[in-house]
């Protein structure tokens, strides 16, 4: 049988690049996204690209109490769910952040908060049924607190250990759980960066998500050098690292 | 560079003007946009509608005609017509009217599309088709992006059997042997090309190896395999690998390869179609000084004669390349305002840049060009005049009344600057 996979934030340039992989293995999918006409498109594409069915639901991580809703609309489309990719989520401004409570409460609603909400309600359908694998976007800039980025970092660092403590429990329940960190990625929210050769493509990240979730991996770094890249910022002494300007 | 990764975006306000981007597979400046903004349009990489029992595919502008064969090879669908690399997008397509070796059969790339959508500085969205807004829609095929962002396009792919093609190559040792063939029976014969050696002289101008081919039969022998890795060249060699004892041996063995004057066989489209796709960033072997391009079409009366002096001032100079071709446009009128492709003879070439004397052999191939009223193509050039720019192209003002105000080129400001 062809998977049945929920994404949220569907028209994420990552989000769309994995959705294309499982829709050329005919799989079932439901797009969930705030901008509805724009995950449409992205519907039409999917289905000339295989998909089996694709449905496309609302959904607005800034509204509070609209996770249960999704999860219910997306769990009796598909009839199950196997595979939930949660990829929504902002980029902190993170000067504006830092002199605003406001904004950095709403950033960490829309990148932590929301995301929890759906993690809870599919961690408890999936266990009830002994099978799925949930799958969050999380980040290396989750590994360390950093001046110039720690809002977007906490969020991130936040999912990571709610993620870890999430597969510790899910284990007997047989359902798997997989925090995605990706480094740099060449999408419209970096576009305003100047891009090196650390920079990834979509394409290739999601490459690596579909592996890791069929390996039934925990945590991904992609690329892969990103694994030893964080080990060695997490490494190094406080004194020395706050000389830095990262 | 702003990238556009969703249709229902508007061209952005910026200060000075703004272009549509696709691959950058353009060879001179007609893709670029110096001192203005550049829109990216890549990210617009989505089907719309395919379907499989009529042929009939929509997309949007950056599809790469790579990413359309991926898809519909497989269902028995064929682009209607393909250039010599398959890495471009279908915008890019349109904006240069690109045509190939089956013009003589199918026209241009522009003749198969049924509709568009334009979105024009103003944020108008308009659908063109020959039959809605048919005087833009004839301005924006060929258009160089000039016209508006290309959003979208339908358009009818080709039936196939199977992904191979049956080749002949046929031998010539002249340039009459040349027109024989192209004359001859070339309408019973899909797809046709004629590789010429540039260098050879005397009673040997303009001999070559006329390649023809025809998608294979469903019931074909064997099938060749489907090409594997593509290979790299890794960084700029110091110098042009393309020089005259290099050159001079190349076209000599690849003439002489072929012991039989004539030499059938089953290939995958791949390698019939994209011999160069194969090999990524195969420009740098022309070292850092690169290559300019040279595509001109002349009426076909005096496409014989103006074809013979061409070729002998090339040989001449010595320049010139391996990948010199020499093809008859069928006549079909041009599907735009603005397109290349036009009844005729077409003479490509690459030539290795070595300053001054490539730039002086240009001009000399211009006049002969200009002489018979023929005309250049502006997807390879970087130094045509305004000019050969308004002769080749007699259609120039009405063209001009579909430009869109917000669109501009660094190739659109070099040649209209004294004509304005």
């Amino acid at each position: 049988m062809s998977a049945r996979v929920l994404i949220v934030g569907a028209t994420s340039a990552i989000a769309e690049a994995v959705a294309r992989r499982y829709a050329a293995e005919g799989a079932a999918l439901f797009l969930a996204a705030r901008r509805t006409d724009r995950a449409a498109a992205i519907a039409d594409d999917l289905r000339v690209r295989g998909a089996a069915v694709v449905t496309v639901g609302a959904y607005d991580a800034t509204v509070p109490d609209t996770a249960d809703a999704l999860v219910a609309a997306a769990w009796e489309t598909l009839g199950g769910i196997d595979v939930a990719l949660i990829a929504h989520g902002s980029l902190p401004d993170q000067p504006a952040c830092a002199a605003s409570a406001a904004l950095t409460r709403q950033a960490l609603e829309i990148n932590v908060l929301s995301v929890i909400d759906l993690l809870t309600l599919l961690a408890n359908r999936m266990a009830s049924v002994g099978h799925g694998t949930l799958a969050v976007i999380g980040s290396v800039a989750g590994d360390r607190g950093r001046q110039s980025n720690y809002v977007y970092g906490a969020a991130k660092g936040c999912l990571a250990i709610f993620m870890q403590g999430l597969a510790h429990r899910l284990v007997p329940a047989g359902v798997r759980v997989l925090t995605i960190k990706p480094g740099f990625v060449d999408t419209p929210m970096t576009a305003a960066f100047p891009k090196g050769p650390l920079w990834a493509s979509p394409q290739t990240v999601a490459r690596d998500i579909q592996r890791a979730i069929e390996r039934g991996a925990q945590v991904l770094y992609t690329p892969w050098f990103w694994r030893w890249i964080m080990l060695v910022i997490r490494l190094i002494p406080t004194s020395i690292f706050q000389r830095t300007r990262l | 560079m702003l990238p556009v990764r969703f249709r229902d975006q508007v061209v952005p306000r910026v200060a000075g003007s703004v272009l549509p981007y696709g691959n950058g597979r353009s060879y001179g400046d007609s893709c670029l946009n110096n001192g203005g903004t550049l829109l990216a349009t890549r990210g617009l990489d989505r089907f719309l509608a395919f379907d499989p029992s009529t042929g009939l595919i929509r997309c949007e502008a950056g599809v790469l005609l790579s990413e359309i064969l991926s898809l519909t090879v497989g269902y028995g669908w064929f682009l209607p017509v393909t250039p010599g690399t398959r890495l471009i997008t279908v915008g890019g397509a349109i904006a240069n009217d690109v045509h190939g070796k089956n013009h003589h059969l199918a026209g241009t790339f522009g003749h198969q599309v049924t509709c568009l959508e334009l979105v024009r500085g103003s944020g108008e969205r308009v659908l063109c088709s020959a039959t809605d807004r048919a005087d833009l829609f004839a301005a924006t095929i060929g258009g160089l992006g000039l016209t508006g962002l290309i959003t979208w396009a339908e358009f009818r792919l080709k039936r196939i059997a199977n992904p191979y093609v049956q080749v002949e190559r046929i031998r010539f040792d002249s340039l009459d042997g040349f027109f024989d063939l192209a004359l001859g029976a070339e309408r019973e014969r899909e797809y046709t090309v004629a590789w010429i050696d540039c260098l050879a002289t005397g009673r040997h101008l303009g001999r070559g190896i006329y390649m023809a081919g025809t998608h294979a039969a469903p019931t074909c022998d064997g099938a060749p395999r489907a090409p594997g890795r593509t290979l790299s060249v890794p960084f700029d060699p110091p110098v042009s690998l393309i020089a005259g004892p290099t050159l001079k041996t190349f076209n000599e063995l690849f003439y002489r390869k072929q012991f039989r004057r004539v030499q059938t066989g089953l290939e995958h489209y791949a390698p019939f179609f994209y011999p160069l796709d194969g090999i990524d960033q195969w420009n740098r072997i022309y070292g850092p000084k690169g290559f300019l391009q040279y595509q001109s079409v002349v009426p076909m009366a005096l496409g014989r004669d103006v074809t013979r002096e061409m070729l002998q001032c090339i040989a001449r100079s010595g320049q010139g390349s391996f990948l010199s071709v020499l093809k008859v446009f069928g006549d079909r009128p041009p599907a735009g305002l603005l397109s290349f492709p036009r009844p005729g003879v077409t003479l490509a070439l690459d030539f290795p840049f070595k300053g001054p004397s490539t730039l002086r052999l240009f001009d000399t191939l211009d006049a002969l060009v200009a002489q018979v009223g023929g005309a250049i193509y502006p997807a390879k050039d970087a130094r045509m005049s305004p000019a050969l720019f308004a002769s080749g192209y007699p259609r120039l003002d009405e063209f001009r009344r579909h430009l869109d105000p917000v669109f501009s080129s660094s190739f659109w400001r070099r040649v209209t600057e004294d004509v304005a």
